[in-house]
């Protein structure tokens, strides 16, 4: 086991690094020089972009400029906004907290949702409850979340006043966002649990675990899930970065105060520190959800260490 | 990204197998000529201009006006026709770009020797890392907000998993015997892609971006749901539902309709994926592993 996280450990360092390369070199791609950017609406003389220019170290080599950034990313220090002139370290991680809830929520309602319903539809193929499932995975696949969850809104807070529209705080204002980010991903779920399962009972072991006189009951969670489960959970994984940028969208939507909100508006303002910021933290929040996956499949199937 | 969405269906289409193959193409006709008629000439479907203001404003579905009117006195209905045109060019452009370039760098990197590969396909795993809304954001920044950025940054965000999975297919096709055998008598690397590799991979790229579409959609009207998207008053089916959201409580057809056209086309779509893929793989063999 300890040879086979080092090993995950070490392919997720290249990776990691290409991720703070791509953060880096934003600034060169991005038209307009980041001096300009800064001194926007100031009437700089050309002496003074030179100045700044020089003092950001955008005229080194290009090398020695990514080292540098690279050195000043394991302090911690992801520089500072162009526009507040405040840290985007600071900024940055005073409003993940929320987007982290807010896409953690989503993948449990995915999981609460779509695994069971998955199972049942899998364990009955072609009952009334899987054509049920199907139909509501396959539109739920379909509807974008973004206008889910104005459907949300319009029916479950302006008509029935059951759940705030507008963040407050609250667990309640979390319900709608949560539910209508994490329906579609309940849907994928759905689909790929039924299909597991399915295929699961076609199998060997569950004619002979049958043959032994194994209640259906102990073959379908026993087995069949257990069988089903490192898809799903690999699924979840390869979604995250899915998810946590339709929080940040659906954020904005209902008002949270996120990394949405403050992304989009850099991202408009070309305020480059904090998307090369964000592009890090995402990248990193990515590998470590990854690695994790990796791990929970490492230990539920132990054949996953050795490939 | 769009490989876990893309690999769902595969499923789903391997248990309703028994979806007879003229149904599907005929539906796919079908669809053909809607998006054709919706791209290129709205103006036979919706007879107003959908720009074109009126006195009757925020009116409810009638006789009149299908879908109501907004607070300018525009159509809804026409808006929704002419809506379609930004969004089925956005990502049917967008989805064959990154087929494209998804093909070309996965059969380079399948072919290059082993440690081209791997520095490629690292170079993948490094962009799979960062999600898709978050890359296509990016380069909208650099390029500006519209049709054209969208269809860009739709063909870059989809590239890395498309080469991901066709760099895998290739690694499998390496050493099947024809492959084999072309190599032996001399057949160059290139040659070898493109007459033995390329004709193989046909059937498994066409159903890969055609599952891609729907996801390519989403992705579109995200796009343009936040603005970055074609500009009012020119009609959007993303822009519109946003702009719709402000009278959510007052006048709900605004958001409705385009949202509805939204669903019904990332419907429609994935339908076609899953049901050109029964026809055109009867085996699909693709298992949803996930990695």
């Amino acid at each position: 086991m300890a040879a086979f996280i080092a090993r995950r450990l070490a392919t997720a360092v290249p990776v990691m690094l290409g991720i703070t390369f791509v953060a880096f070199i934003l600034i060169h791609l991005i038209p307009g020089s980041p001096a300009r950017i800064i001194l926007y609406g100031s009437q700089a003389t050309p002496q003074q972009i030179a100045t700044l220019t020089s003092r950001l170290g955008l005229n080194q080599p290009l090398w020695e400029q990514y080292a540098r950034f690279l050195g000043q990313l394991l302090r911690g220090n992801l520089g500072t906004s162009y526009l507040t002139q405040t840290s985007v370290a600071h900024e940055l991680l005073s409003r993940t907290p929320s987007t982290l809830i807010l896409t953690g929520s989503a993948m449990v309602v995915a999981i609460v949702i779509g695994v069971p319903l998955g199972v049942l539809a899998g364990a009955r193929p072609n009952s009334l409850l899987d054509r049920g499932a199907r139909g509501i995975s396959f539109l739920g696949v379909a509807i974008p979340y973004f206008f889910l969850a104005l459907l949300l809104v319009l029916l479950l807070s302006v008509r029935l006043r059951w759940f705030p529209a507008i963040d407050n705080g609250t667990f309640a204002a979390l319900v709608l966002p949560a539910v209508s980010l994490g329906w579609g991903y309940a849907a994928i779920l759905t689909r790929l649990v039924r299909g597991r399962i399915i295929e699961e009972y076609r199998s060997e072991y569950v004619t002979s675990a049958r043959a032994r006189g194994c209640g259906e009951g102990r073959i379908l969670l026993r087995h069949a899930l257990r069988n089903s489960s490192v898809p799903a959970i690999t699924t979840i994984g390869l979604q995250f970065g899915n998810i946590l940028t339709g929080a940040a969208v659906t954020e904005v939507i209902f008002g949270r105060a996120g990394l949405g909100s403050y992304l989009a508006t850099s991202i408009t303002s070309k305020n480059i520190p904090v998307v090369q910021g964000a592009i890090v933290l995402i990248g990193l929040a990515y590998v470590l959800i990854n690695l994790a996956i990796d791990l929970i499949v490492g230990i539920v199937d132990p054949r996953a260490r050795v490939a | 990204m769009a490989l876990a969405t893309a690999t769902a269906p595969v499923i789903a289409g391997r248990q309703a197998g028994r979806r007879r193959p003229a149904a599907s193409w005929a539906l796919l006709a079908v669809t053909a000529a809607i998006v054709i008629v919706a791209i290129a000439a709205p103006g036979l479907i919706a007879h107003v201009s959908p720009t074109a203001t009126g006195d009757d404003i925020l009116a409810a579905p009638s006789g009149a006006h299908w879908f109501g009117t907004d607070q300018l006195g525009r159509d809804m209905f026409s808006r929704t026709v002419y809506g379609a045109g930004p969004v089925l060019i956005a990502s049917l452009l967008g989805v064959a770009l990154a087929t494209a370039a998804g093909v070309a760098i996965g059969l380079a990197a399948g072919m290059a020797p082993r440690w081209l590969n791997s520095v490629i396909m690292r170079i993948v795993d490094v962009l799979l890392a960062i999600p898709v809304l978050m890359i296509a954001l990016i380069l909208i920044a650099t390029a500006g907000s519209g049709v054209r950025s969208i269809v860009i940054a739709i063909g870059v965000a989809f590239t890395p998993g498309f080469a991901r999975v066709v760099e895998a297919s290739v690694r499998k096709l390496r050493s099947v015997e024809y492959v084999q055998a072309a190599l032996v008598f001399g057949s160059t690397t290139a040659r070898t892609s493109l007459r033995h590799l390329l004709p193989n991979l046909m059937t498994e790229v066409i159903v890969l971006g055609t599952s891609a579409i729907g996801w390519a959609v989403l992705t579109a009207t995200t796009l343009s749901f936040l603005g970055l998207g074609v500009q009012l008053p020119q009609p959007d089916w993303g822009s519109d539902l946003a702009a719709g959201a402000t009278y959510l409580s007052t006048s709900w057809w605004l958001a409705t309709f385009p949202g509805l056209a939204i669903t019904l086309t990332i419907l429609v779509a994935n339908f076609i994926g899953d049901s050109l893929m029964t026809v055109l793989d009867p085996r699909a063999q693709t298992e949803a592993s996930g990695r």
